[in-house]
């Protein structure tokens, strides 16, 4: 299982490293050969290749300095904004998802979903800007920005960062809770289910025991693809709010052509991407032991 | 789903797309979500021409106004009429989205078909292709082609965006396709010698239109939300468009000042992908069945 997530995976990062090459040579019209830009593709390639696998990711083309020092940081910011984002979608989509599933079919169900999936289509800047006219501006309880200074304390990071994660966490909230329903109305119909109901067991404990646990699967699976669209979903709202993550690194790296610091901040996306898949198929495969049975698949 | 290749096959199919047209015109979510769709359909296209104040010139000299009966949503720091420039700023969106998507449906159902009809090699290199395009997020895979391309015009936007969804959209082409290549009717063609190209686009394409057509429209709503979303980190539409995320750009830094300049256009992308939403949700509803 975990060979097989890897060999689809890893041609993805030839394909960025490609891709990174190609904006590379862009950038020789720009800057002179200290850079080694003018070196034949494939050279460059070769060598930036060796340097990436020793965990080298290049040098800045604007500021001169390894772009792991700028990186690393970002990573960090930005990980805390999706934990915080996770940690408030999770629980708030499997509940609504839940509860809008063992009500199918009825006027509950379809108003949640509906609800729900609008949401996820209404681009986190439109959530994220009216969020800020209402809690920041008119209300004033929480701050425009989301960066604070350093050494700042948990709560005010927290209180700094609770309208980008809330902005992040409505346009999951579709996403999670759709995929929930739509497990438990398939638990609510499988075989398992009605034998554990002919058997005697209690209501709540059908639900608790045979449904919820097969009808969370799907649910992890999805969690983990939808860390691919957080990261994107991070450009917008780091930009909005002013905050120095991963993707306002990205994004500054475009607007600067800083096509080293751009290429690596790429890769550590999509290696990101590739370790979170990975874990969710661990994960996946502790939760379903028959799954890993079945490994040459 | 699939109609049968038999002599009846074309009434039957015939009965079953009125009977989803009758079923589409009876969803009060599809009736909604449309409405609202052409709403912004006849304001891109009237454009200037209904609009009280000229949504990119005119300068009133009243800079910075609240909302009042002369301008229903205020004005901007340049003394534009935001009323206007709302109804104003549907046009390029409702430009550039579609004719991505269309791209995008185009060169994606291609590549769908022929991964999903020959399989082996070119399903497996293609397929690879497109799992390591899909492991970027839409948005940083775009600001980088941007970037390496160097042009921020409107066509570079739209080839960006059909660009990244083709591998979504062949995806899920190539898995109705699976499907639809073990049944009779292709060996049948196949066995009466017709060419590949024939049986792909003449045989198995008619047979996978619905899943298709519901994977433009989802494929729809994506492309505003990325047009906006690029257009607003500076990436998309450029000024003098009247684009609403254009305004937003222009305007987020003073909303504590004028919130009217941000809630209206923010209010506006709103409604537009809610409505396609609304759309979308009915279409899959009906196809489904």
């Amino acid at each position: 299982m975990i060979v097989f997530a890897l060999g689809q995976l890893l041609p993805g990062n030839v394909g960025r490293a490609v891709l990174g090459n190609f904006a590379t040579e862009e950038a020789v019209a720009a800057y002179n050969h200290a850079h080694g830009t003018d070196r034949s593709v494939v050279v460059q390639y070769v060598d930036w290749l060796r340097g990436a696998v020793q965990g080298d990711l290049g040098t800045s083309f604007v500021s001169d300095t390894p772009v792991w020092d700028q990186l690393g940081p970002a990573l960090v910011n930005s990980l805390k904004l999706a934990l915080f984002a996770f940690v408030l979608v999770v629980p708030f989509g499997i509940l609504g998802g839940v509860f809008a599933g063992l009500r199918v079919g009825r006027p509950t169900d379809r108003a949640i979903t509906v609800v729900g999936l609008s949401l996820a289509v209404v681009p986190e800047l439109v959530t994220g800007l009216l969020f800020i006219l209402i809690f920041s501006i008119w209300l004033g309880w929480l701050p425009v920005t989301a960066q604070t200074d350093p050494g700042a304390g948990i709560f005010t990071q927290v209180e700094y960062l609770a309208l980008p994660a809330m902005a992040l966490a409505i346009v999951l909230f579709g996403y999670i809770m759709r995929i929930t329903r739509a497990g438990v109305v398939e638990a609510l119909d499988a075989d398992y289910t009605r034998t554990a109901y002919l058997k005697g067991l209690p209501h709540k404990t059908v639900i608790r025991r045979h449904v919820l646990r097969n009808a969370l699967m799907p649910t992890i699976a999805v969690i983990a693809t939808q860390v691919g669209y957080l990261v994107g979903g991070l450009v917008v709202i780091e930009y909005l709010f002013n905050y120095r993550g991963i993707g306002a690194l990205v994004l500054n790296a475009a607007v600067q052509k800083d096509f080293s610091l751009l290429t690596a901040g790429v890769i550590v996306v999509g290696i990101v991407y590739l370790l979170v898949t990975l874990v969710a198929d661990i994960l996946f495969g502790l939760l379903n032991p028959r799954i890993r049975y079945q490994v040459g698949e | 789903m699939s109609s049968v290749a038999a002599p009846t096959a074309r009434s039957e199919a015939r009965t079953a797309r009125r009977e989803r047209t009758r079923l589409l015109l009876r969803s009060p979510s599809f009736i909604i979500g449309a409405a609202v769709i052409l709403f912004w359909v006849a304001t891109a296209l009237l454009g200037s021409r209904i609009t009280p104040y000229d949504p990119v010139f005119d300068q009133t000299p009243d800079l910075s106004q609240a909302p009042s009966g002369d301008h229903w949503f205020g004005t901007d720091r340049l003394g534009r009429d935001v009323f206007s420039r709302v109804l104003a700023g549907s046009r390029d969106i409702l430009i550039v989205a579609p004719l991505a998507t269309l791209l995008a449906m185009i060169f994606g159902t291609t590549l769908g078909l022929i991964t999903g009809y020959f399989r082996g090699v070119a399903d497996d290199t293609i397929s690879r292709i497109i799992d390591a395009v899909l492991a970027i997020p839409l948005i940083v895979m775009a600001v980088t082609v941007v970037a390496a391309l160097g042009s921020r015009s409107t066509w570079a936007v739209t080839v960006v965006i059909a660009i990244v969804f083709a591998p979504i959209v062949a995806r899920t082409v190539r898995a109705a396709v699976l499907g639809e290549a073990q049944l009779d009717y292709v060996e049948a063609a196949r066995l009466r010698g017709e060419r590949a190209p024939y049986v792909m686009f003449s045989e198995v394409l008619p047979n996978v239109m619905p899943p298709i057509l519901v994977e433009a429209t989802i494929r729809l709503g994506y492309a505003i939300f990325a047009v906006a979303s690029l257009t607003f980190i500076g990436f998309g539409l450029q000024p003098p468009s009247a684009d609403w995320a254009v305004q937003l750009t222009d305007n987020y830094n003073f909303m504590a000042e004028q919130w009217w300049t941000v809630a209206f256009p923010a209010l506006a992308i709103a409604s537009l992908v809610v409505a396609l939403n609304l759309v979308s949700d009915s279409f899959q509803q009906v196809f489904e069945r």
